[in-house]
């Protein structure tokens, strides 16, 4: 195909495209404005139903919370596919201590130690932010956020170590056996809690425990056991995929140190 | 607040066609970062606290840590491979 054939396909098709994205937009509500039903009965009932604050998150972790058990399966598997491909093969292992010659470019390649105050900034801030995805976890029914968001969090906390350039103190952290271990338990733990809902007689993870008194920490049943549960697998998962990519650099600047 | 709406939404259109038009893969994730802030901002603007969160660290961290190792690796092994196409027939030669 010539380059002028293709030119004027992509303005025919470009063109199209155009015309019904304008359709489309056309009838589309107005900003700001929102027509959904569920949407209207959710927050009129989530308070009184459910003893929670957020409603999202009432949304992700009760009302729909197989969905949410389904995203979560596709973040587990995500994370052991890429940690599966990015594996170091027989090939690669020992490699870098064979080739002095690759040892010795590493070196001089290495990147300079950031600055004490670097260092000592974002080492300051490796606490607060702990502390911070901890509580964007635990708090999830109360106030915006949950176990997706606050794992997240929770996952960066590392990197702050990593560019404050302790590798060290980095690889020790993100390849620890609990970071597999919290990701098992955490996939695992909500897989287990839907089952007491079944067994009392209801569905699959149906909301079980006792609802307490809303906006207290310990209220909303289950929700916060779920969100704690995908805090620590999102956590560790997020962590082991940083492993994963990071293994290799992480190897030669560390030999390079030495 | 529309104004403000209206300004975060013309932000988020210029840093995106920014992403874009960059060319450099380098520079380019560092657009994306500023990017994921501002796409952040807007989420926040538009009442969306929970989504603005995660997409403040996936976006304007986790995202471009991810592009920037892949960069890293992709430069490294096409430099591993031009040195031993280049050792080879120096091997040959001997």
């Amino acid at each position: 195909m010539s380059r002028r054939v293709r030119q004027s396909l992509f303005i025919v098709s470009a063109l199209a495209l155009f015309g019904v994205l304008i359709s489309a937009a056309r009838e589309m509500p107005a900003f700001g404005h929102f027509y959904g039903a569920y949407g209207e009965l959710l927050n009129r009932e989530t308070v009184y139903e459910r003893h929670v604050t957020d409603v999202v998150t009432a949304v992700n972790f009760d009302w729909r919370g197989i969905d949410t058990l389904g995203e979560e399966s596709i973040l587990f598997l995500a994370v052991i596919g890429a940690t599966l491909l990015l594996r170091r093969q027989a090939s690669e292992a020992g490699k870098s201590n064979n080739d002095d010659s690759r040892d010795d470019e590493n070196k001089t390649r290495n990147v300079p130690l950031p600055s004490a105050a670097t260092r000592v900034a974002t080492l300051g801030l490796v606490g607060p932010l702990v502390v911070f995805g901890l509580y964007i976890v635990t708090h999830g029914h109360l106030t915006p956020g949950g176990g997706f968001q606050g794992g997240v969090v929770l996952a960066t906390a590392p990197l702050l170590v990593y560019l404050a350039g302790d590798l060290k103190t980095f690889k020790k952290i993100i390849s620890h056996v609990l970071v597999e271990a919290g990701e098992a338990l955490g996939v695992g733990g909500f897989l287990l809690l839907g089952l007491p809902g079944m067994i009392i007689g209801g569905a699959y993870l149906r909301n079980v425990l006792a609802q307490g008194t809303t906006g207290n920490l310990f209220s909303g049943g289950m929700i916060p056991l779920i969100n704690l549960c995908t805090g620590m697998a999102v956590a560790a998962g997020l962590i082991s995929v940083i492993y994963a990519f990071l293994e290799h650099t992480l190897e030669l600047r560390l030999q390079g140190k030495k | 607040m529309v104004v403000l709406q209206m300004t975060i939404l013309l932000f988020v259109g210029i840093t995106g066609t920014a992403v874009v038009f960059t060319r450099d893969p380098v520079r380019q994730v560092v657009g994306l970062s500023f990017y994921g802030i501002i796409l952040g901002l807007l989420f926040f603007i538009l009442q969306a606290p929970d989504v603005a969160l995660s997409q403040i660290t996936i976006g304007a961290v986790a995202l471009p840590l991810m592009f920037m190792l892949c960069l890293a690796k992709v430069r490294r092994d096409s430099e591993q491979r031009k040195r031993q196409g280049k050792s080879a027939p120096r091997r040959e030669a001997a």
